[in-house]
């Protein structure tokens, strides 16, 4: 098995949270993995992105030209990496915000409301697990006990109340997510 | 056997600082590396090993707190990024002619000036033609993996302190700022007082007892003649690492037809490069240079008469090809190609340089 | 059979001085009528009578002073231009229960070397440090120093110090005397007996304090350079007095375990 994922999206929405949430837990069911943040300008507001590659063998580049799964949460985003999914592959996206859609054929593309989802959580920071939710429904490559010990190793000790919270987030995100008509 | 955890290329130099008992750690902060000083600053060693963490003021500061700290025996360190290693130059020229042992790890970002804070490979002819002033060398050390930032650290005291002479660890933003696996060494103690003496007794300056004479940790030598003969003591050490401790990974080079050279965060991309040739029935194979000084130069000579044409690949404009150029000797065509200013190819891009550049002529 | 006959004179019971063994026999390369080696002569002696000679580390500079550990028979480090205090800072932390002090000159702490005087002073360090203010780059030739008199005539200010050319002296003394981690800070001169005695006791106390942990202490030692100033050394004392001692005025500016009025610390 090998998933290479891509997470893209603002600075602030979690995007490398998430993905380090995912790397966790691939360390948890014993695979190889990476964490590729873009990392400067963009911690401080801008687009932030993250590379995150679960394989059971040896990971050659972190560094990758397409991907299995893209989860795009802006505009800037999806304009930038829709062309990277491989055919075949999935693209998920949160659609609150995006004016131009993506438009490929040849891949799987689902939607999540991540934004509003949360707001109705009455928590915005559950986004991003709304999100991870979607992801996993769709690609269901880690055990969900996997799941809550990847967030007890990514968040510290002091955020750990919060991992009820975040679990359900998963499990809206779960049922939420939807297959993208073009 | 050490503990499994997840961290980026950054931290695992801080954990291996402590782990490996590094008895000082001086430095300044500067992106991509900063998280180097950070972690030590939470970690708080001074509580447990007893080894000193200092913000100094500034990168000129700071390696010449590791002139004092190396001079007295002690296992020192500093980090910095590109625009702080050219700071720190003189410095490290001092430490080189003064044959003080010690670790620099160079974070390497886009140049030339303020440049970028995004991942960079072209401070390779800073690190391993000397850099600073006069003729010296440091042992250069290219980790390709989180595991190797953090075991590198390791090596760099063990080789620093075989041969009196700075060990230096050239990586890059790519390394630094990506998590993987790493397996942290157990805890070594700090040396004592005694082990220093045993190991650096003859030249440390620990405090001159009436046994014997001064130690005096200086690079200046006035009398041309005297400092000819300190020239030719280097140049013989330089000599001797260049015999024992050249340091290269190979991939796929068994049946390989054509070859790409590339190290750190470069040869973990041509990796891929080379799978992807693979499985298209290109013979092809990667040889990763883990001492980029000293060189694996008699390797690829002989790689030379197995394989067609080299590409050799880096993120800059192209400089670790004149050494690659410099072993081949015009036995074969050696290509360059890079991206720059902060630039990081993808595996497919280097495939297709590497079919455009080697293939191509065909 | 003469009294004063050598072998008679050199019995133990007629001796009245004897040169430190911290001083060692090379023959020194100063200038004759040049304070090092007065300042020299009183660090050793201070260090024998400490009993700290296999404690103490010295941090020598570049300048005239460069070669200050064929002179003393000390482990030294021997620094870049300026850097002095950054490597005592870290000989210092390392190895904390030792005697570190930088040993420089007004060329190499009060210009090239600022930040590393001001930040290892701010923050304290437990060092002494030693500075040679004689308003002149001796070793290069007699350039303009930061600390060189207006009107004083160098090879880079052939028509004396200009405020519009070159700016003012610096008085880095007092500047470092507003930081709270400086505990010590004094101004001495070598250039009589009885300032001899001044100065070595102010070095003693640079050094005992070093045990209190109190944070630095500055000794700036007013000294003549007659080759530089192209004046005798004896009319070097004189010119020092009447004209270095208007702006660098001899004696204690802080002493913190005097009187603790530094607002930091409250």
């Amino acid at each position: 098995m090998k998933e290479e994922i891509i997470i893209a999206g603002f600075g602030g929405q979690g995007v490398l949270s998430m993905g380090k949430i995912v790397a966790y837990s691939g360390v948890m069911q014993n695979q190889e993995v990476s964490w590729m943040p873009s990392y400067g300008p963009e911690m401080r507001g801008g687009t932030a992105n993250v590379t995150v590659i679960i394989s059971d063998n040896r990971i050659s580049s972190p560094i990758v030209h397409e991907c299995d799964t893209a989860i795009i949460l802006n505009q800037q985003s999806l304009d930038k990496f829709e062309s990277l999914v491989k055919p075949g592959g999935i693209l998920l996206f949160d659609p609150n915000g995006i004016i131009n859609p993506p438009t490929r054929t040849d891949i799987n593309i689902y939607t999540i409301e991540g934004a509003e989802e949360a707001a109705k959580m009455g928590n915005p920071r559950t986004f991003n697990m709304i999100v991870l939710g979607a992801y996993l429904k769709l690609k269901p490559i880690i055990k969900d006990n996997n799941v809550e010990k990847g967030l007890k190793k990514s968040l510290p000790q002091r955020h750990h109340a919060l991992i009820p919270m975040n679990l359900e987030a998963i499990n809206v995100g779960r049922e939420k997510v939807k297959e993208y008509k073009l | 056997m050490g503990e499994l955890k997840l961290r980026k290329g950054n931290e695992a130099i801080a954990e291996a600082a402590i782990r490996f008992g590094c008895d000082g750690y001086f430095g300044y902060p500067i992106t991509p590396q900063s998280e180097i000083l950070e972690t030590l600053m939470v970690r708080k060693p001074w509580e447990t090993t007893g080894m000193v963490v200092l913000q100094a003021e500034s990168e000129v500061a700071a390696i010449n707190m590791i002139y004092g700290g190396a001079s007295c025996g002690k296992r020192v360190m500093t980090t910095s990024s590109s625009p702080g290693i050219s700071l720190m130059l003189e410095g490290v020229s001092y430490l080189a002619g003064a044959e003080l042992p010690c670790l620099i790890v160079n974070v390497v970002r886009g140049g030339p000036g303020l440049g970028t804070i995004q991942p960079s490979q072209a401070d390779y002819f800073q690190a391993t033609k000397g850099g600073g002033h006069g003729d010296y060398q440091l042992i250069v050390l290219a980790p390709a993996s989180v595991q190797e930032m953090h075991d590198f650290v390791g090596l760099g005291f063990d080789l620093a302190f075989k041969y009196r002479i700075p060990s230096l660890i050239l990586t890059d933003g790519v390394i630094g700022q990506m998590m993987e696996k790493v397996i942290v060494a157990d805890q070594e103690p700090r040396w004592t007082d005694e082990q220093i003496q045993e190991i650096s007794g003859e030249w440390a300056t620990t405090g001159k007892t009436k046994d014997r004479e001064q130690n005096i940790a200086t690079s200046l030598i006035l009398e041309a003649e005297e400092m000819e003969k300190h020239n030719h003591k280097l140049q013989a050490k330089y000599r001797e690492i260049e015999k024992n401790d050249v340091r290269y990974e190979e991939f796929e080079t068994e049946d390989a037809e054509y070859l790409m050279v590339a190290y750190g965060s470069s040869a973990r991309i041509c990796q891929k490069s080379v799978e992807i040739a693979r499985e298209k029935g290109i013979k092809l194979g990667l040889l990763r240079p883990i001492t980029v000084w000293p060189f694996p130069t008699i390797r690829l000579a002989e790689l030379a008469n197995q394989v067609k044409g080299m590409l050799s690949v880096e993120m800059s404009a192209g400089q670790m090809v004149y050494d690659v150029k410099l072993a081949i000797n015009g036995k074969i065509p050696v290509e360059h190609f890079g991206r720059v200013g902060g630039m990081v190819p993808s595996p497919g891009e280097v495939f297709e340089a590497f079919e455009k550049l080697i293939l191509g002529g065909k | 059979m003469s009294l004063l006959e050598i072998k008679n004179i050199i019995n133990k019971e007629n001796l009245v001085y004897s040169k430190t063994k911290v001083v060692t026999d090379n023959v020194m390369h100063y200038c004759p009528g040049c304070s090092h080696g007065v300042v020299h002569k009183i660090i050793a002696e201070v260090i024998d009578e400490m009993d700290i000679q296999d404690k103490t580390i010295g941090i020598s500079p570049v300048g005239c002073s460069v070669l200050a550990y064929n002179y003393l028979d000390i482990d030294w480090q021997q620094a870049a231009h300026g850097r002095a205090p950054a490597l005592a800072t870290a000989a210092k932390r390392l190895m904390p229960n030792h005697y570190v002090f930088t040993y420089q000159g007004d060329g190499d702490l009060a210009s090239i070397g600022t930040a590393e005087i001001m930040h290892a002073c701010n923050r304290g360090e437990n060092i002494t440090v030693i500075f040679i203010n004689n308003a002149i780059y001796g070793m290069t030739g007699g350039q303009m120093a930061p600390t060189t008199l207006l009107g004083m005539r160098t090879s880079t200010s052939p028509e004396g110090r200009s405020v519009d050319l070159h700016g003012y002296p610096l008085k880095i003394t007092e500047l470092i005397a507003q930081l709270p981690g400086a505990a010590y800070v004094t101004r001495q001169s070598v250039h009589t007996p009885a300032t001899v005695r001044k100065a070595k006791k102010a070095i003693r106390k640079g050094f005992e304090n070093q045990d209190k942990k109190i944070g630095i202490s500055f000794i700036e030692i007013v000294s003549t350079c007659p080759s530089g100033w192209k004046i005798s050394p004896v009319e070097s004392n004189k010119w020092m007095e009447e004209h270095m001692f208007k702006l660098y005025p001899p004696g204690d500016i802080k002493d913190s375990e005097k009187a603790d009025e530094d607002p930091y610390k409250k």
